[in-house]
């Protein structure tokens, strides 16, 4: 077995590298995805082996990446298209929301879009605006999109190639702080046996309190529940992998199990994620709370100066804070 | 009619046309056929295209029944809309010789992309009239397999498919299925309005720089519902087509033989790899945006009435009359043909089922989600419980 230590960033490179060999119909297409490899190098060394009518440069414009992109699935293509940053998707939200989510509907099931939109996502780098930007709940909300994010190698290099496997239209959102994190890689394990897409997972097993995460926020919660540990606190942290449909199964045990839910993320709180995911475990585990659902997140704001990032975003400290309370209610 | 190949097969006309080159008096407009039904035999287009069409009598009264029939299943399609039975309708009336001329224009092989006023398009490329009444009834979202027919589904998000036909065309390209005479090409329909679009400029730049087997079809129509052309563009939008790098051609029309020979040289250059083009169809929306719309509020009737007098049906008949194309009876037996084929019509949207309305669950995803399940097993529950009430 070929298990290898890889950062997120390699491990994505690699399983687009094993999509593009298995499938001559599979495509990358984004701005500056083919010589340069991508600003944060994800593409590095395709269109060198697989050539530019598989890894296209396209124009600077991400409405024509994700609209001709929907023309090349209607004609057989499974394009891969990459977002260069979250808070440039924005000129292809409408593509997005009406043509690519809702075409297989339109059609009464004749159109397939089974497309993938890479966007690295959150914040964490001490970039500009408009480059930390956490844009799952827009996606989210959309029927017809289904939106998942990796936390680790592992995962990376598997969810891109479901993903592209996968003829459902998916967000795949990337950790951008995370790309350099390493971990074990096994690159020869089946797709076909591989953990299920839309599934959550236990990512740290507990018995005190249940956090939740998906993407940047699951190393956050995990460092968090180290933290607790020393301090006596076992917290159970939860991998949510997909962000749409939300598979909330293991949290609903966990749940009933804890008594306690603190769901984490880097976008604002306000009608997000969170509100969707308290909401049902409060739903489903009410007779076993023995606090609310609270919320870890980003603030009300837009994102702010990179200076101040460091308090804008979910850290130990805000989670294990979240937790406390919890248990002080 | 002209099923098969029209442009490029024998000539077998009676009577030679008027032959004349020229413009029509419009050195922009490529015309054959005049408001009065004067045929002209040749044009030269701006880039010094000669145009010029090559139909048996047989294709000419195919046309003409093809320009009757959609005007009439348009008209019926309004009516049905003002007696209630559909929740909407946009006319094509006055685009009839752009559509059919254009729609004849494609071979089997190429692909359309429609907006939402494409009912002649379709008809030409062989769906079912029904099958947008549908859409526009509210029972379905349009119905048609776009593959079969290679005609996509309407598209209502103004300019947002000719991004759609750019891929398409672009994957044409990579399939190696340009640069023959069977090779493939594709046609973007979209208006004048759309040309403010980003999505159609994102487009012209697309198909340009990837020399894509494209055919920009806009129809110009002179208003994108209440506003006129001169809230688009200050310059002829053909015009445009040069600053994105391909060539660009206005044409009129209200001329069907014009709007045929036009958009088949722009379709073959493209499957033969010569890359995109822009076709501006001058013409104009004698109805209303939609049934929705007063046109009465933003235009004037001596507008309306100056284009009345370029009727595309009005000049084809007159040449074929002129011409001696057609019998005595041929007339009378299309606008038979028609009301025929628009009672059918009627007849059937006023049987169209009302889904059941379990079935909005359906086709969200082609690998179903869990959440809708529960959603979809929830609501029939809740349907179930009214089973034997008087609800």
């Amino acid at each position: 077995m070929a298990t290898e230590t890889l950062t997120i960033g390699k491990a994505l490179n690699t399983g687009l590298r094993r999509a593009l060999e298995n499938d001559p119909k599979v495509v990358i297409m984004g701005e500056d995805v083919g010589k340069l490899g991508g600003v944060f190098r994800i593409t590095d060394g395709l269109q060198k082996d697989f050539g530019d009518q598989r890894v296209i440069d396209t124009p600077l414009a991400e409405s024509g990446i994700i609209g001709t992109a929907v023309g090349l699935a209607i004609r057989g293509y499974r394009p891969v298209c990459e977002i260069q940053f979250d808070g440039f998707v924005y000129p292809a939200y409408d593509q997005i929301v009406s043509q690519v989510a809702k075409m297989h509907y339109r059609s009464g099931g004749k159109l397939r879009i089974p497309m993938v939109i890479r966007i690295p996502f959150g914040g964490g780098i001490g970039a500009v605006e408009h480059h930390s930007e956490s844009p799952e709940a827009y996606f989210s909300h959309t029927p017809g999109l289904k939106v998942v994010s990796c936390a680790n190698p592992q995962d990376a290099y598997v969810m891109i190639q479901q993903a592209i496997a996968s003829d459902d239209p998916i967000v795949f959102l990337e950790p951008k702080r995370r790309y350099w994190e390493k971990g074990p890689v096994d690159l020869d394990a089946p797709l076909a046996d591989a953990y299920p897409l839309h599934a959550s997972r236990i990512a740290r097993p507990g018995t005190d309190a249940t956090l939740l995460a998906y993407g940047p926020m699951v190393r956050t919660c995990l460092d968090a529940a180290t933290a607790a540990a020393e301090e006596g606190r076992e917290l159970e942290v939860i991998d949510l992998r997909s962000i749409s449909p939300l598979d909330l199964t293991a949290a609903y045990e966990s749940v009933r199990r804890t008594g306690r839910a603190v769901v984490v993320h880097e976008a604002p709180s306000n009608v997000g994620l969170g509100a969707e995911i308290a909401t049902r475990i409060t739903e489903e585990c009410f007779y076993s709370l023995e606090a609310p659902v609270l919320r870890v997140s980003g603030f009300d704001t837009p994102y702010p100066a990179a200076r101040v990032e460091e308090e804008y975003l979910p850290d130990i400290d805000r989670v294990l804070d979240a937790v406390d309370r919890t248990f002080g209610w | 009619m002209a099923k098969g190949d029209p442009g490029v097969s024998t000539r077998s006309r009676r009577a030679a046309p008027r032959s004349r080159k020229g413009t029509g008096g419009d050195p922009e407009l490529v015309q054959l056929l005049t408001p009065e039904g004067e045929r002209i035999d040749s044009v030269v287009g701006p880039d010094g295209t000669v145009y010029s069409v090559d139909f048996t009598d047989e294709e000419y009264r195919g046309l003409y029944r093809d320009l009757v029939l959609v005007r009439k299943l348009d008209a019926e399609a309004t009516a049905l809309q003002r007696q209630g039975e559909l929740g909407l309708w946009a006319s094509l009336l006055g685009q009839e010789a752009a559509q059919v001329g254009s729609g004849r224009a494609l071979r089997t092989q190429d692909m359309a992309f429609p907006t939402y006023r494409e009912h002649g398009v379709l008809y030409c490329r062989g769906i079912d009239p029904i099958m947008p009444l549908g859409l526009f009834r509210g029972v379905d979202q349009g119905g048609w397999d776009p593959n079969e027919f290679k005609f996509n589904m309407y598209t209502i998000v103004i300019g947002a498919q000719t991004l759609h036909a750019t891929g398409y065309a672009m994957g044409v390209a990579m399939d190696g299925k340009t640069g023959t005479d069977d090779g493939e090409a594709v046609i973007a329909y979209f208006g004048d309005g759309a040309t403010s679009q980003g999505d159609v400029n994102e487009a012209f730049v697309w198909a340009s720089v990837f020399n894509s087997p494209l055919v920009f079809f806009c129809q110009n129509n002179q208003y994108a519902i209440s506003e006129p052309l001169e809230r688009q563009t200050r310059v002829p939008l053909y015009r445009r087509a040069a600053g994105f790098g391909f060539p660009g051609v206005r044409v009129d029309g209200n001329d069907v033989l014009a709007s045929y020979a036009v958009t088949r040289t722009a379709l073959d250059n493209a499957r033969h790899g010569q890359g995109p083009s822009l076709i501006e169809a001058y013409t104009y929306r004698m109805g209303a945006h939609t049934t929705s719309d007063d046109p009465t509020r933003y235009r004037i009737a001596s507008e309306v009435e100056a284009w009345q007098a370029k009727d595309p049906i009005a000049r084809m008949k007159a040449f074929l009359t002129k011409q001696q194309i057609v019998d005595a009876d041929f007339f009378a037996e299309v606008d038979e043909q028609a009301r025929r084929e628009s009672l059918h019509l009627r007849e059937r949207v006023l049987a169209m089922p009302n889904p059941e309305p379990v079935t909005m669950f359906d086709h969200v995803y082609p690998n179903g989600s869990p959440l809708l399940d529960e959603q979809r097993a929830k609501f029939s529950r809740y349907m179930e419980s009214f089973e034997g009430s008087a609800h």
